[in-house]
């Protein structure tokens, strides 16, 4: 899949700049996920937000993290691909080196990635750093 | 008389604040209701004129607050309808109270007795009933809901039988805002010599509460829904069935005396009530209920069910629109799904836009499951919502609608 980088989604959303414009990007980037097939949504893979469901499988192919995500909500997903921007195809190193925070803030979600929000977004960048570090060890 | 909803909404400070750069429209009554002044003064000057610990100080502080204190119980038993301020037991909330009851049921239960609970229970009042089963042997008794959200009646009827011991149920239904019929319903638990709880978390918001008249046993709410503090709440007893109630907690303030190898309880409502109480919780919520009283309770039930009709209407006329709960008797609550947008979606939408609802399961996961629904969006209307918030609502809906399309 052709996922923009995270230097390409903060320049788009960057451009754009009333909230209708930056959701209906992240709506867009959701859409375009290809997200997993209904077989996948498995309990082991699925990451509890509190109002939307996540599903997280991983797999490592050449000392790098390949990520496929899914969620039944699209703007999580659309959220999820920010994420994927970050850490798909790159090695645990890239991935525990990665400013998720500095990110995050340059985004400028507003309160849309705060962890108190339920959509579980939080865990997923938790459990991708914690998978990285895993395989590095 | 008509409400005059704009010199209500004066009252209420944070109503007028702004969220995401737009003026707010809450519309998560369901989930706590905001507060009028009177009640944040009544916890600013109990805290400023006259904080001590009550039922024990030697002191002027302590008798006032004392006086202050047992007149908020008698202010919820006269609001009950209760038949002494006895009955009235401070708890944390609803949650408390059922737990409160249920754990004193399972200790009474055998295998072989049956609880009987709804489909359309909050988990608060079944994981309680399912846990106090599990522990005791007994089964728990699920009675169905028709498909428009509403309880079926015969399934009632017909499940309750001569080993139905206890009946718990929602007054009103927190995800899809149906009535149930408690009156007729505990009549019928009754005659079966089954000990009856209403979960009241929704009922007590929407006009005033007569638990005689109801011939309950048990009667649980929250002072947060029904315009009072957080964390202060009333489970009502019959003084026959506490009175012998298993205590729940031990300690202080409840006790009659005791040596260092026993102890003897004091009498209702003190045996129920160990350790220092919510006090400012108890005088906020009597604060809550004496504003609330200024209002003629058929004019708060006519706005809210205005309110609810016009919802409903503007719903009919989406286009994708399901609405979740469609019982005839039904109240203070829109449940709704949209075709190919999940709940969290819209309230993410409708959050940016200053609407505050609620998304989710409700706390109500097996409900859900049964209405095969992974979720709904839910905006609750109360007695400072305004009908041109429900335009405001709708416009919002629709705007979220053509982004997700």
């Amino acid at each position: 899949m052709n996922l923009p980088n995270t230097d390409e989604i903060i320049d788009d959303l960057e451009f754009l700049d009333n909230w209708e414009q930056r959701y209906q990007y992240i709506i867009d980037l959701g859409k375009a996920l290809p997200g997993l097939p209904e077989s996948q949504h498995k309990e082991e893979y699925l990451v509890r937000g509190c109002q939307s469901n996540v599903w997280l499988i991983s797999e490592e192919k050449d000392d790098k993290l390949l990520l496929h995500v899914d969620s039944d909500a699209v703007i999580v997903q659309g959220l999820l691909t920010l994420v994927m921007a970050a850490y798909h195809d790159k090695t645990p190193e890239q991935i525990l080196a990665f400013d998720i925070d500095n990110y995050f803030a340059q985004l400028d979600l507003e309160n849309h990635i705060t962890p108190t929000r339920g959509n579980g977004l939080r865990a997923i960048v938790g459990k991708v750093q914690q998978l990285a570090k895993h395989s590095q060890a | 008389m008509n409400l005059n909803v704009a010199q209500i909404r004066e009252q209420f400070p944070i109503l007028h604040r702004e969220v995401n750069g737009k003026p707010l429209v809450y519309l998560d009554n369901a989930a706590t209701t905001q507060k009028p002044q009177a009640v944040i003064d009544a916890l600013t000057d109990y805290y400023t004129q006259c904080n001590a610990n009550v039922h024990r100080g030697a002191h002027y502080l302590s008798d006032e607050a004392t006086r202050r204190y047992e007149a908020a119980r008698k202010t919820v038993a006269d609001y009950i309808h209760a038949n002494r301020q006895e009955e009235v037991i401070w708890t944390s909330g609803t949650t408390e109270g059922i737990n409160r009851v249920a754990n004193g049921v399972a200790q009474r239960l055998k295998a072989g007795d049956e609880v009987l609970v709804t489909e359309m229970e909050h988990h608060a009042n079944l994981v309680t009933w399912q846990q106090a089963c599990k522990r005791s042997g007994a089964s728990l008794k699920v009675v169905p809901i028709n498909e428009d959200g509403s309880l079926n009646i015969e399934q009632f009827h017909s499940l309750l039988s001569d080993n139905t011991v206890f009946v718990s149920m929602p007054h009103i239904s927190n995800a899809l805002g149906t009535i149930n019929p408690v009156k007729e319903l505990t009549a019928a638990a009754k005659a079966k010599d089954a000990l009856v709880m209403i979960d009241g978390a929704q009922g007590v918001a929407h006009g005033a509460i007569d638990v005689q008249d109801i011939g309950c046993d048990f009667y649980a709410f929250s002072g947060h829904k029904l315009f009072g503090p957080t964390g202060i709440g009333v489970l009502w007893g019959s003084y026959e069935v506490l009175q012998d109630w298993p205590v729940w907690l031990v300690g202080g303030e409840m006790i009659a005396t005791v040596s260092y190898q026993d102890a003897t309880w004091g009498e209702l409502p003190n045996r129920l009530e160990a350790g220092t109480p919510n006090i400012a919780g108890a005088i906020g919520l009597a604060a809550a209920i004496d504003w609330l009283q200024q209002f003629d309770a058929a004019d708060i039930l006519a706005h809210e069910q205005a309110l609810l009709a016009k919802a409903t209407k503007l719903a009919e006329q989406t286009d994708g629109l399901t609405i979740v709960g469609h019982a005839d008797n039904k109240i203070g609550v829109l449940s709704f799904i949209l075709d190919g947008a999940h709940p969290a979606d819209i309230g993410f939408l409708l959050d940016k836009q200053g609407i505050a609802i609620r998304t989710g399961d409700h706390c109500a996961q097996p409900l859900m499951k049964r209405l095969k629904v992974p979720g709904t969006a839910r905006a609750s209307f109360t007695i400072y919502n305004t009908l041109d918030e429900v335009d405001k609502l709708f416009e919002g809906i629709n705007k979220a609608r053509l982004m997700l399309a």
